[in-house]
């Protein structure tokens, strides 16, 4: 019986968190620190004409201005026209500052003012004068939608059976056209480091979700070796994908406290987020399905066009999953990307499926109402027993069972069918629904445990814990194996110092780290074991070290907990101080034979007043099938936070641009709406648990990603229900549904 | 921010003339949203003088029945005070209505008054705004415009006042008290404090440069049973109207005496429907009568590219406002 594997633990860093102890990037000090405020440009696109620091310079504290006349090339590839050729490398060709008078997008970084203090370094930015020979800009995606090519990357867009002719033949067909507009992450940290050197090594300290790649491009960079960088990022205040990739101010901090030989901090303002990190692209999607009038689908097409930078390619891989959700013989989903002068998209929470799904899931709802079936029933009938797209089975699948107990804690069934038909009051009543989908993924990554006779254990790797609870999900795995008790483990990551681990991101850190954690506490029960034998009177003599477990300070047989020895007499007798192992995990052969997915089903409930255009997501139950779950109480946070992150993107995010200048025009939270606590009424979120033996060793698979997968769409089929009218273009705000 | 000298003023007169004395000196109060400003440069003061330690915070009853709100009170014991609850409660939901309860906790009554728009180009000191750089151009004019005017605005500017305090206070006919720096004290009818950007969108209000708010005079009210303030907004909370409505009514025997009909976040100050008054006044508190008010209200709004909706909607509003405060739904 697992001691704590499956149960609920509150976060073991949950005090440090809100006492102020948890440091934050920001809050690091060094000696002699001396504050950066970056200045932004004010053209979409062009170049630099000139650049006056003069005033800046003179300032009260001010220490140096940076501008792209005075700050050294960054890394061996200063010309973005160089494109390298390994897809790996094509992602650092990320955009950093200060290296050129090229302007590629509105608010790039154009000047860094150091000074003595952070009030006199953003107070001299504001007498930093820039001129532009500003060129014709293009920010619309709209605009140059005709001129979306595919992307190099990813998978090639390639028809499953025949599709058009399917279409051709449907019985009925539904077909729509949908979009999303530019959404941002909007973490509550700002993205921030503190970059500190001595001599050719380089210490910093950034919010960060990926150490290893931070260590990376700061490495090539600055052309030292990457054991001379060191990331520390201990906690992260929320990310998203925000910090998935190295973002230009690591760099550009670094580089500063280079030139000025002394240790440099910037900060992001809100504002500067909003271009200082990639953001969830513009996406236009057409879908069109075609299905027999018993509801099953014949033809499925979903072509996306989304954004991407001038000197960059991003694909969201927005139509990935709907090659693998229902089981239809003919389908083309491709997608295409368009350039624009913005900064480069990125991922942003459940990339591409929530784009993706929100579009399906909207056309599975229309062809619903088309054939006049249940749009559960729909599903239903469309169900995948293997995958669609490879043939393989499902390693696991338990969204049959997601459906049909959500349907009947929601209570489904009393769902009256035509839209406009359920009221409370004066208010319109919708109920709407839609499927969920993420990957199972399992990533390369490797951890340590340290073992001591005392019966503690210290377990280091380098992955991150953007508020997930990975420091509480692998203290309970480290501690489970090796049969401690939590507040035994001291697990640290976030620094670069650690063995390597994947990024956080793709919701693969519990089964990729937590399977390291597990596969390294087994390597430590088999040294131990090997020890204990090494005796001649061992009462373990001729077990395997799959045959023992630790517990309790004692290495004993599973079969036969009579049969034990004592770890700190072992370790004791053989003079161990400690017994360190390093374990990576790897994604198993076996994988390969099965198609390896989440799951999950959202049931919502809208109440609209239809006069003023309001719409109330009064009840959410969203039922997911994941795998195991290690640690219900951080697992239905991340569902709930899911369900929020979707009823934002439904009802309220939308980054806005005056194309007339190519600029955002709401870089703030008071402009950029998030869901506020009363935005938000019951949400309940069940698991139904896959016992999944092919995923990973831990039976794990994600669900940061997957709770918010199916909410907008579930959310704009509820308004539908509500309302009679067919919401294509999010957010749904009261102006459209008047 | 830029560097700018504080005094804290000692008494009403002293800060009316510290800040008289200085053509770039401004109040400060509660400072939540001068201090935004400042740190977006947005405004740039070289002085700001603190009225947190005067003695303008009580809140009292007035002869002839009324209620003097001291312009240093605070917005959340404002909306809490038993004298507001029970004679004015529309006051009271039009407060809580905004901004959220930690801001109110902070924002001052004289501080609400003062807030500047939510206009985007307004506070982003790269694109052009008339109001925060007088000749450079309106951005919203022709630019993204889905929360900005549709009554009263020029072509210099289509911003709108953005708060939800004065709205009721319109409706209740409030008049704001001030004093300068020579220490003469007059009152402005709430409905002519804030004004039309007309050439000078830069001016939100009629105040002299120095002149103080001391308090907000409440004359007695009738509309104590019959009112409702409604806001409508992207989210629940802790956002700034699409478009807010006050409506008070004084009902005797179903027959509408007195009605007042003020919209929010419309036009650059709170805009006071006499035309929706006048279709109401001496007649049926019903349902059919208030949609025929709220034509009467909207029928010269002027909708930018990207607000029409607020034409129908204020409609719908005012509709729905009058059916709250008549008690009819």
């Amino acid at each position: 019986m697992p001691r704590y594997i499956g149960k609920e633990m509150s976060r073991v860093d949950g005090v440090a968190k809100v006492t102020g102890r948890a440091k934050y990037a920001a809050e690091f000090r060094a000696p002699n620190l001396a504050y950066g405020f970056i200045v932004l440009g004010t053209v979409a696109k062009g170049a630099i004409k000139s650049i006056d620091t003069r005033e800046a310079e003179r300032a009260p504290g001010v220490v140096r201005v940076f501008t792209h006349v005075n700050a050294p090339k960054l890394g061996p590839k200063a010309s973005h026209e160089q494109a390298p050729p390994r897809a790996q490398e094509e992602q650092d060709k990320s955009f950093r500052a200060l290296q050129s008078d090229k302007i590629y997008f509105n608010m790039q970084p154009v000047a860094l003012v150091v000074a003595e203090t952070y009030e006199q370094a953003r107070y001299a930015s504001r007498l930093v004068k820039v001129t532009y020979n500003a060129e014709k800009h293009t920010t619309d995606t709209e605009a140059v939608r005709e001129r979306a090519r595919v992307p190099k990357q990813g998978p090639p867009p390639k028809p499953r059976g025949n599709p058009e002719e399917a279409m051709k033949n449907a019985a009925v067909k539904v077909e729509g056209e949908y979009r999303i507009p530019i959404e941002h992450h909007n973490p509550m940290e700002p993205h921030a480091a503190v970059a500190v050197w001595d001599g050719d090594k380089l210490t910093i300290f950034d919010k960060s979700q990926e150490v290893y790649n931070v260590r990376k491009h700061l490495a090539s960079s600055f052309n030292i070796p990457e054991t001379n960088v060191q990331v520390i990022s201990p906690y992260v205040g929320g990310a998203f994908g925000s910090s998935l990739r190295p973002n230009y101010y690591p760099s550009l901090t670094a580089m500063a406290a280079r030139e000025l030989k002394r240790p440099v901090k910037v900060v992001y303002t809100r504002t500067q987020m909003f271009t200082g990190h990639g953001h969830r692209p513009y996406t236009i999607q057409r879908v069109a399905l075609g299905a027999e009038r018993n509801g099953k689908l014949t033809a499925m097409i979903h072509e996306v066009v989304h954004n991407t930078s001038t000197f960059e390619e991003f694909s969201d891989n927005t139509t990935g999953f709907t090659r693998q959700v229902y089981a239809c013989p003919n389908l083309h989903a491709p997608l295409r990307i368009t350039d624009t002068d913005l900064n480069t998209p990125t991922w942003m929470r459940a990339p591409g499926a929530v784009s993706g799904m929100f579009a399906l899931e909207s056309a599975m709802d229309e062809l619903a109402y088309a054939l006049k079936i249940d749009p559960l029933e729909l599903r239903l009938i469309n169900y995948a027993e293997r995958d669609p797209e490879s043939g393989k089975p499902f390693s696991s699948k338990a969204l049959r069972e997601c459906y049909r107990l959500g349907a009947e804690k929601f209570g489904w069934k009393n769902r009256k069918f035509e839209p406009r038909s359920m009221r409370d009051g004066r208010l319109l009543v919708g109920w709407g629904t839609a499927t969920g989908i993420w990957g199972a993924f399992q990533m390369p990554a490797t951890a340590r445990i340290t073992f001591r006779p005392n019966g503690t254990a210290h377990v280091a790797s380098a992955t991150s814990d953007i508020g997930p609870g990975t420091y509480t999900v692998i203290t309970m795995i480290a501690a489970e194996y090796l049969g401690l008790r939590p507040e035994q483990v001291e697990f640290e990551l976030g620094d670069s110092k650690f063995p390597r681990a994947p990024a956080q991101g793709g919701s693969w850190t519990t089964a990729s780290v937590g399977s390291a954690v597990h596969g390294a506490a087994l390597a430590v029960t088999a040294r131990l074991l090997e020890f204990a034998n090494r005796e001649a009177n061992s009462p373990l003599k001729g077990a395997l070290a799959a045959d023992v477990e630790m517990l309790d300070g004692r290495l004993r047989l599973k079969s036969d907990a009579s049969r034990f020895v004592n770890i700190a007499e072992v370790m004791k007798r053989n003079s161990l101080n400690e017994i360190t192992e390093t374990f990576e995990s790897k994604p198993s052969q076996e994988r390969r034979n099965y198609a390896t997915l989440a799951h999950g089903a959202q049931f919502i409930e809208v109440k609209v007043d239809p006069d003023i255009g309001q719409v109330r997501v009064t009840r959410a139950i969203e039922v997911t099938a994941c795998g195991k779950i290690i640690n219900p109480k951080a697992s239905h946070s991340q569902e709930i936070g899911g369900v929020v992150w979707g009823i934002g993107m439904a009802l309220q995010e939308a980054t806005e641009i005056d194309h007339r200048f190519g600029r955002i025009m709401n870089p703030n939270l008071q402009h950029y709406h998030v869901p506020v606590n009363a935005d938000v009424h019951m949400i309940e979120t069940i698991f139904v648990e896959e016992d999944d033996t092919v995923v990973n060793p831990l039976g794990v698979k994600g669900m940061g990603e997957l709770g918010m997968v199916g909410i907008p769409a579930a959310i704009a089929n509820a308004v539908f229900h509500a309302t009679g009218k067919r919401i294509r273009e999010l957010p749904i705000t009261p102006d459209k549904l008047l | 921010m830029r560097p700018f000298k504080y005094t804290r003023a000692s008494d009403a007169a002293a800060a009316a003339r510290a800040v008289a004395a200085n053509p770039d000196a401004r109040f400060l109060a509660g400072g939540t949203n001068i201090l935004d400003l400042m740190k977006e440069d947005v405004e740039r003061p070289n002085e700001l003088v603190d009225l947190t330690r005067l003695k303008l915070a009580e809140i009292t009853t007035a002869p002839g029945g009324g209620v003097s709100i001291g312009a240093l009170a605070k917005n959340t014991d404002t909306a809490n005070h038993p004298l507001i609850r029970k004679n004015y409660p529309l006051l009271t939901q039009a407060i809580v209505a905004g901004a959220s309860g930690q801001l109110r906790n902070m924002a001052t009554n004289g501080g609400n008054l003062m807030q500047r728009t939510r206009c985007q180009y307004f506070y982003d000191t790269a694109m052009p705004c008339n109001k925060r750089e007088p000749g450079t151009g309106c951005g919203a004019r022709e630019g993204l415009n889905r929360i900005h005017a549709i009554f009263g605005w020029s072509e210099k500017c289509v911003a709108t006042y953005p708060g939800d305090m004065a709205n009721a206070l319109y409706a209740l006919e409030a008049q704001v008290r001030v004093r300068n720096a020579s220490g003469r004290e007059r009152t402005i009818p709430i409905g002519e404090f804030h004004r039309l950007p007309g050439d000078t969108p830069e001016k939100d209000n009629n105040l002299e440069h120095g002149e103080l708010i001391v308090a907000i005079d409440l004359p007695k009210s009738n509309f104590a049973n019959n009112y409702y303030y409604l806001k409508v907004r992207d989210r629940a909370s802790y956002a700034f109207a699409l478009v807010a409505v006050a409506a008070a009514l004084e009902i005797d025997r179903d027959i509408i005496r007195q009605a007042r009909v003020v919209m929010g976040s419309v036009a650059h100050k709170p805009w006071r429907s006499q035309e929706a008054e006048a279709a109401l006044s001496g007649r049926p508190a019903s349902e059919e009568n208030f949609r025929r008010a709220a034509a009467a209200a909207l029928a010269g709004a002027k909708p930018l590219a990207h607000n029409a909706y607020k034409v129908e909607l204020g409609k719908r509003a005012i509709v729905r406002a009058l059916m709250r405060a008549a008690k009819l739904i």
